[in-house]
């Protein structure tokens, strides 16, 4: 499976590209991933939500770095979802802005993991990364990923109706946090 | 705290609720001091906008006191004590779109994007109380509201100038001065404003602020017109008369240069219409009456005029006049209003009394009476123009 997403943040490429370079930022805005944990200059190790509660975890390397210009990794060893992403910063015609451009692709196995998988991005797997991109932009944009009442738990947004009631959360809402 | 809250279609309910905490760094809650009633939570209760929810918190025309900021709202820019309107985009303030003031479409405030950009093939930006679409953002009809960046979007009064004389920078007077601003209006202009709702009020007060040489207003209710006429404009009463006939009467038959619907996606249909004006519209083959005020705005602008759209319209419109507009060379300028752009200097003019805006309040309710509030407001009894709630 390949997914492509585009978006353009009002920063320079050397920015976002720092941002990005630093792996560790991505689960900041990419919702399926929990960690990604450095363990070399370009080895990493990566863990996501899995269905049932469960996660999973795999190596990574970076194949390719162009400084301000595009990072290409791929996991490394069994991983149980073997994947690999490209990302390019190409300056917008505005002279202010960068356009980031993401490629993702998946090797779905068969079996239970890879209907897991595929339940996992539903019906239109790409909008997850098109909202993962609009919350890179509003990161590196506004420093933060935006809550409303209806979305409070930023990344972890349902993107299902009916959504929460547009109303402030309760103290039993709030403890229970983004699992409620 | 209380808030009035959506409670499906037709009906809203004053409730406890609990009260907002700061979600984001550069968040602030507001105790709420005055808020009100618009044109657009009608077309809410009425149904009319997709994804509202029981239980959503109404209202977006808010004002207050700060009582708390997160952490990275800088003290330079908001304080606990300020007094603050509040505008109702919520705005980041740092992207393309704020960038270029065009704070209505932020990039940033809506979390639920997705949701509209299903809707509109672009996002648009969060606005309190107004749906999931905008965002999922409570509103401010209630004792307290959260108000994202803080340091973008808040109007801080430092004049002793009353609740009432600043209430509507948050939305209704820069919406009807963007209504008037966007027809580029010229001294020899005739400005006709559709809609004789607080809007349109604005739209008239802010045409004759910007130089134009007669102010028409159109409506059917009685007494809106007067409160338009004793602000020194033409009324048209669309139930009385032909609009289109006295247009061209009023304007030695040119039409009015400009014109301004500032009712939106519930128009009524008028009923005296003369076979002129039913020629043109058989001609388009009109069969919904709802973008009637627009439809009506584009066959009697003047050629090479601006149609300029303030009233609110939230999806598919049938038989829009495009020949009109083509063939006339008509300009078609909208969107909802970028508040932000525009309440400093609307403070100057409140300031310099070039504007009073509380000539068009007629009700001030506490919060718990909201539901009449809305019933007053929406079926127009008792004189209802502008209701102010008080939390
Ligand atoms: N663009 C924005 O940012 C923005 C902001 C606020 C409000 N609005 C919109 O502006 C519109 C007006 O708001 P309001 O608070 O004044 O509402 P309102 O409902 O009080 O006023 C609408 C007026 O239009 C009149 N009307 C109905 N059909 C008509 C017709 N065919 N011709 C002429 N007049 C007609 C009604 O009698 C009423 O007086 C609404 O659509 C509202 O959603 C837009
Ligand atoms: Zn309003
Ligand atoms: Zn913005």
């Amino acid at each position: 499976m390949e997914l492509t997403a585009t978006t353009t943040i009002r920063k320079p490429a050397p920015e976002v590209y720092a941002f990005w370079r630093d792996l560790e930022n991505l689960p900041t805005f990419m919702a399926h991933l929990e960690e990604v944990r450095a363990t070399g200059d370009r080895t990493s190790h990566w863990s996501a939500a899995a269905p049932f509660g469960t996660s999973v975890a795999w190596d990574a390397e970076i194949i390719e770095e162009v400084p301000a210009d595009k990072i290409a990794w791929r996991s490394t060893g069994d991983a149980d979802v073997p994947n690999a992403g490209t990302v390019r910063f190409v300056p917008a015609p505005d002279g202010v802005s960068t356009e980031v451009h993401v490629v993702l692709v998946y090797e779905i196995p068969g079996g239970a993991v890879g209907k897991a998988v595929a339940k996992y991005f539903g019906e239109e797997p790409h909008q997850q990364l098109d909202d993962d991109l609009r919350r890179l932009k509003q990161v590196l944009e506004t420093g933060e990923v935006v809550r409303s009442d209806g979305a409070p738990w930023g990344k972890r947004a349902r993107k299902e109706f009916p959504q929460r009631p547009a109303q402030p959360l309760s103290d039993a809402e709030l403890e229970k946090g983004a699992d409620a | 705290m209380r808030a009035n809250t959506w409670a499906g279609r037709n009906k809203v309910e004053v409730r406890d609720v609990p009260d907002p905490r700061i979600l984001n760094n550069r968040d602030a809650i507001v105790r709420i001091t005055s808020t009100a009633i618009c044109g657009s939570d009608l077309h809410l209760v009425d149904g009319y906008v997709p994804t509202m929810q029981n239980g959503d918190i109404l209202g977006h025309e808010f004002m207050g006191e700060v009582i708390e900021v997160g952490s990275g709202v800088p003290a330079d820019k908001l304080r606990v004590g300020d007094r603050v309107v509040v505008p109702f985009p919520i705005a980041c303030g740092a992207c393309a779109a704020c960038a270029a003031e065009l704070y209505s479409c932020c990039e940033n405030t809506n979390p639920n994007a997705v949701i509209a950009e299903k809707m509109f093939g672009h996002p648009v930006a969060g606005i309190f109380g107004y749906s999931h679409l905008t965002g999922g953002f409570a509103g401010g009809q209630a004792q307290y509201a959260r108000v994202p960046f803080a340091d973008v979007g808040p109007l801080r009064i430092e004049s002793d100038l009353t609740d009432e004389q600043v209430l509507f920078l948050s939305d209704i007077l820069p919406t009807g001065y963007m209504g008037a601003e966007m027809c580029d209006i010229q001294p020899s202009d005739v400005v006709a404003v559709w809609g004789a709702g607080p809007v349109g009020q604005f739209a008239m007060d802010s045409a004759r602020v910007l130089g134009a040489a007669k102010v028409i207003a159109i409506d059917k209710e009685p007494y809106r017109l007067r409160m338009a006429e004793q602000a020194g404009h033409i009324p048209v009463n669309f139930d009385e008369v032909d609009v289109r006939s006295m247009l061209l009467e009023l304007t030695g038959g040119r039409g009015p240069d400009k014109c301004i619907d500032a009712v939106g996606l519930e128009a009524d249909h008028g009923s005296a219409h003369i076979a002129a004006y039913d020629r043109v519209k058989q001609a388009v083959r009109s069969e919904t009456e709802r973008p009637h005020a627009l439809r009506q705005a584009i066959l009697s602008c003047r050629s090479g005029g601006v149609v300029s759209v303030i009233g609110v319209y939230g999806g598919l419109l049938d038989k829009f006049p495009a020949g009109a507009w083509m063939n006339r060379s008509l300009t078609l300028r909208t969107g909802q209003c970028h508040v932000q752009r525009y309440m400093e200097p609307l403070l100057g003019r409140i300031e310099r009394g070039e504007i009073d805006p509380t000539r068009i309040i007629t009700h001030t309710l506490p919060l718990d009476e909201a539901e009449r509030g809305f019933e007053i407001f929406k079926n127009k009894q008792d004189d209802c123009e502008k209701v102010v709630l008080k939390p």
